[in-house]
């Protein structure tokens, strides 16, 4: 039979098709219980990295032993009991029984639908909360991106933010993950006296010398769209329908 | 092509044939990954590997390769080859193949194992185009890895993550070259090598 005939060459595809589909799934299957190791390692890393607790060669898993997982009602902006580690919250946002829907006009983050509840993390230091961490999430240029953003005890001064998921282009939208563009945040603050949000990330240098640069935080250079998603995300998470009741809260009381 | 000897076929592409800097084949993934001496240093493995393996893969399999799909067939065993890569990397060096992001997917368009795949493998008994796959993954490496000694120690002042030359911003002396941590001072740096090369090797040279 010769090489060039149609049932040499199906039968060729064929078998190429399934060696190496086989070699694909058994690697994919085999490593997987490592690669969700890693995955939930990188998440605990993230959230101290946000907490600015993280520095090379700390104990992950002990470092985390401190950093309380909590449920939290977004409506009423209270705690919930039950299993924080076993809510699925991008489960239970894309579950069309469980999610909610978002007024289009009030989607700033371009997701859609929300779980009804979230995951937040808490670090108490002698009673008092001193860490408050909380996964924010949203429409970037091209990816969904997937960020902790740390806020100090009192709800508005912020610690850090840490993007541990997106598709942004490297070297430009990327950059979010960038040690010096991330070191502008921590002391940053979210609200004004008043209690009104007020966090940008405008275009043009920010001034330190005016007073609203308190509010303030560069935009990245080169990625218009992105810094844009992130200013949106973070104001539609912090706002009325993501953890404004909870913030609002912690504000009034200084929980 | 008669009898080609083993250790030329290894050893030539490292200076007499270079991928890189006389065929000017994968400069997309050098200009990409060479910030960082460790990033390079994994993506030179992972291409010695995808480009001796795919090399081993298609040679086993020319004589039943139809010539209408040989392209295609190619395509199947590189791109296998690199997501059980990816998929390695991603279990046991998490924090490398976060840094390689897409470019360890991009392997499979680096024209360097096409081309070998193509040009080689599918005349060549197998152990020949296994060892023409190391060596041109080693001329890539050879090239990647001076790159990436010179971007990063000069526009952050370390190798391998340790400071050699100590920033300013660290409390040190050196004033960093931000201009080579950016992707277009690959071009220069391999401009400039292909220019160092050619000058030693005179006959690499192009003739108008």
């Amino acid at each position: 039979m010769s090489n060039e005939s149609i049932k040499r060459t199906l039968g060729v595809a064929l078998a190429v098709c399934v060696v190496c589909s086989v070699l694909v799934s058994t690697a994919t299957v085999a490593l997987k219980p490592l690669q969700e190791a890693n995955k939930a390692k990188e998440t605990k890393k993230n959230i101290l990295m946000a907490a600015g607790i993280y520095h090379d060669g700390i104990d992950i898993d002990q470092a985390f032993s401190k950093v309380e997982a909590r449920l939290v009602d977004l409506k009423t902006g209270k705690f919930i009991e039950g299993d924080a580690t076993a809510y699925d919250v991008r489960k239970m946002a894309k579950d069309p029984k469980e999610s909610e829907k978002i007024p289009a006009k009030l989607d700033m983050a371009h997701i859609r639908t929300k779980a009804p509840k979230a995951v937040i993390y808490m670090i108490h230091k002698d009673g008092a909360l001193e860490t408050l961490i909380l996964p924010i999430y949203g429409k970037g240029l091209w990816s969904t991106m997937y960020a902790f953003m740390a806020l100090q005890g009192d709800g508005n001064t912020v610690k850090g933010l840490s993007f541990y998921d997106h598709g942004e282009t490297p070297g430009l939208g990327g950059e979010v993950d960038n040690p010096r563009w991330k070191a502008l945040w921590p002391g940053k603050t979210l609200f004004d006296q008043q209690h009104n949000l007020q966090i940008r990330l405008p275009k043009q240098a920010v001034d330190n010398n005016l007073p609203e640069s308190i509010h303030q935080v560069d935009g990245l250079g080169g990625a218009t769209l992105t810094t844009r998603g992130i200013e949106n995300l973070i104001r539609f998470w912090m706002g009325s329908e993501g953890y404004g009741p909870l913030l609002k809260q912690i504000h009034g009381q200084g929980v | 092509m008669s009898q080609l000897k083993a250790k030329e076929v290894l050893l030539s592409p490292i200076f007499n044939n270079n991928p890189i800097m006389l065929q000017v084949l994968g400069i997309c993934s050098a200009l990409a990954v060479t910030s960082k001496l460790e990033t390079v240093v994994a993506m030179s493995a992972a291409l010695i590997f995808v480009n001796t393996f795919s090399n081993m893969g298609v040679s086993a399999i020319r004589n039943y390769i139809p010539n209408s799909i040989r392209i295609i067939v190619q395509m199947a065993i590189i791109a296998s080859l690199v997501i059980v890569v990816d998929q390695v990397l991603k279990a046991y060096a998490f924090g490398i193949s976060k840094q390689l992001s897409v470019f360890v997917g991009l392997i499979i368009t680096n024209c360097i194992v096409m081309g070998r795949a193509e040009a080689f493998a599918m005349q060549n008994p197998v152990g020949l185009s296994a060892l023409d796959g190391i060596g041109n993954a080693l001329g890539y490496s050879v090239l990647l890895v001076a790159v990436g000694v010179i971007r990063e120690l000069f526009g952050s002042g370390k190798l391998m993550g340790i400071n050699v030359l100590t920033p300013i911003t660290e409390g040190g002396w050196y004033q960093t070259n931000g201009l080579l941590l950016l992707p277009p001072s690959a071009f220069f740096i391999i401009g400039f090598l292909i220019w160092a090369l050619r000058s030693w090797k005179k006959d690499q040279v192009e003739h108008d």
